[in-house]
């Protein structure tokens, strides 16, 4: 079958997880009150980011380390590094 | 690890592992070092890997690479919600050597390019990342990585460390990139039988095509869809340039969805079985972003340094370009024993001096153009899907009056002077 939604394409990936996250919002104040559209929500391609009413929820174990939200975010509100070497992501094909 | 090398190579990819492989070449002490578990494990490509680069550094690399299919047709499709209009190119002299590209999985593909680096003699350390660069009066004289005690040390570094280059901007090569100079693309390899493939593209034994899709693919926004055959998958992506996706509140792999269920791609896919699903930056500044490349003791090579030719789908060939002319400049540095910026920039004359630069210098206000006036995606291609349909339908109009008709309709709704104006702006960004 082909996938026809984020957590069936998401469940294809294989990942080895650090225990800790490699991506920080810096202030959830920021996304409450300065960010109504919570951009990251909507164009992070692996949904890492859910919004919870007061805070942002950071999945970063689904992450692909792509950069859009460093890059994305209005207000440079997310700190983003490199998971630890060997972990992360682990692209088996393309 | 704390040893001494001739140079340090940060990242695997094609930039990188061809640099690593043409100084290890000429008798340098190369260390390459990979932030993934092997080479290839955090690369995402469309697929096409042009053959003339790679044959630069290996020839005949053919024979062995692990390579999916070569292209022996490339398709372009402007394409509307229930139609398309299509042109193309399909030419048996692509079937035979030396080909023109060939489409792969990276994942294999930068492993076995890798491998060929440590032939050559280079140290690949994976599962390494490098968080930064140790400087020295002003000059790069190493790495510092995530290992315990992981610093090694270099006459040259080279930064190929891939489109977020946190390395180089670490430095102040450049500045944090803007949304507009780089597209978020999301892909599937769908798995499907050969002789399915075959037949639904009209291909004879391991001959590949490749669809390039412009249009609906990305809902008018400023971007490309793409198909492209494996031996016995199909690659199928679309990306846009992260400011229209912000700007159109796109969810991209919606969009991707969106594609896969278009009534013109959807028979390709027909039961189709998804493999993978992968979501990468590509950098998209073209000429403008170029950052510095050069440095003391430093040097940019590959998307690090934005070198990607998005109308023309180039990147892995300039990636691996780049990585060559940086390796030719380390070994006359390390002739005269120089590694300053000023021996070191044999390499951005190099680079500037050829095809990469100059082709990124002919496209620089292709993407802004197109941004900033989406007409040409949101209404010039649904107008050209019109106008096809007008002529082609049959109904016993006159061609002559239906050729005035479709003018007419064309500059009704745009006015003469706009259209005009239109074609020349468009003409002006790619002449």
């Amino acid at each position: 079958m082909s996938t026809t939604n984020i957590e069936e394409k998401q469940f294809l990936l294989r990942f080895k997880c650090d225990t800790k996250s490699h991506l920080t919002v810096l202030d959830h104040d920021v996304c409450m009150t300065q960010c109504p559209d919570k951009l990251c929500t909507v164009f992070c391609p692996a949904e890492v980011y859910k919004w919870e009413g007061k805070r942002m929820q950071v999945g970063y174990e689904g992450c692909h380390e792509c950069g859009s939200c460093r890059i994305g975010c209005p207000y440079q509100n997310i700190k983003w590094e490199y998971p630890k070497g060997g972990h992360g992501i682990v692209f088996r094909l393309a | 690890m704390s040893e001494k090398f001739d140079v340090i190579v940060v990242g695997a990819g094609p930039a990188g592992t061809s640099c690593a492989y043409n100084c290890a070449k000429n008798g340098l002490k190369v260390l390459l070092i990979e932030r993934g578990e092997y080479p290839g494990s955090k690369n995402v490509m469309g697929g096409v890997l042009y053959r003339k680069q790679m044959e630069d550094i290996i020839p005949e690399f053919w024979k062995e690479a692990p390579l999916e299919r070569p292209v022996v047709e490339q398709r372009f499709w402007m394409m509307d919600k229930e139609s398309v209009v299509q042109f193309g190119y399909k030419g048996l002299e692509w079937a035979a050597e030396p080909y023109n590209n060939f489409t792969v999985l990276r994942a294999q593909f930068d492993q076995w390019f890798a491998q060929k680096a440590v032939e050559q003699g280079a140290l690949l350390i994976n599962e390494t990342v490098v968080t930064e660069c140790i400087v020295e009066n002003g000059k790069v004289i190493g790495v510092r990585t995530d290992r315990p005690d992981g610093e090694a040390y270099a006459d040259v570094v080279v930064l190929a460390d891939g489109v977020n280059s946190l390395l180089s901007k670490q430095l102040g090569f450049h500045r944090e990139f803007r949304p507009d100079e780089v597209a978020l693309t999301v892909m599937e390899v769908i798995n499907l039988p050969k002789d399915k493939i075959n037949d639904r593209f009209n291909l004879e034994g391991n001959h590949g095509t490749t669809i390039e899709i412009f249009g609906d693919s990305t809902k008018g926004n400023l971007g490309t869809a793409f198909l492209y055959t494996n031996k016995e998958s199909l690659n199928i992506g679309v990306g846009t340039t992260l400011s229209s996706m912000i700007k159109a509140k796109l969810k991209p792999y919606e969009l991707l969805d969106y594609l896969k269920k278009h009534p013109m791609v959807r028979p390709y896919l027909e039961g189709g079985e998804s493999a993978e699903y992968l979501a990468h930056l590509i950098p998209e500044g073209g000429f403008n972003s170029v950052p510095r490349v050069a440095g003391n003791g430093v040097l940019v090579v590959g998307d690090a340094a934005q070198l990607v030719n998005a109308i023309h789908r180039e990147g892995s060939n300039m990636a691996m370009a780049s990585g060559q002319m940086a390796a030719e400049a380390i070994v006359e540095a390390k002739k005269d024993d120089d590694f300053s910026e000023n021996s070191l920039n044999r390499y951005k004359e190099a680079l500037f001096g050829s095809f990469i630069i100059k082709d990124l210098e002919k496209y620089k206000d292709a993407a802004h153009t197109f941004e900033t006036y989406p007409q040409y995606f949101k209404e010039y291609l649904p107008m050209m899907n019109k106008a096809m349909s007008k002529f082609f339908t049959v109904d016993g109009t006159p061609k002559r009056e239906k050729q005035k008709e479709i003018m007419r309709s064309v500059t009704a709704e745009k006015g003469t002077f706009k259209v005009m104006q239109d074609i020349y702006r468009a003409w002006k960004a790619v002449k």
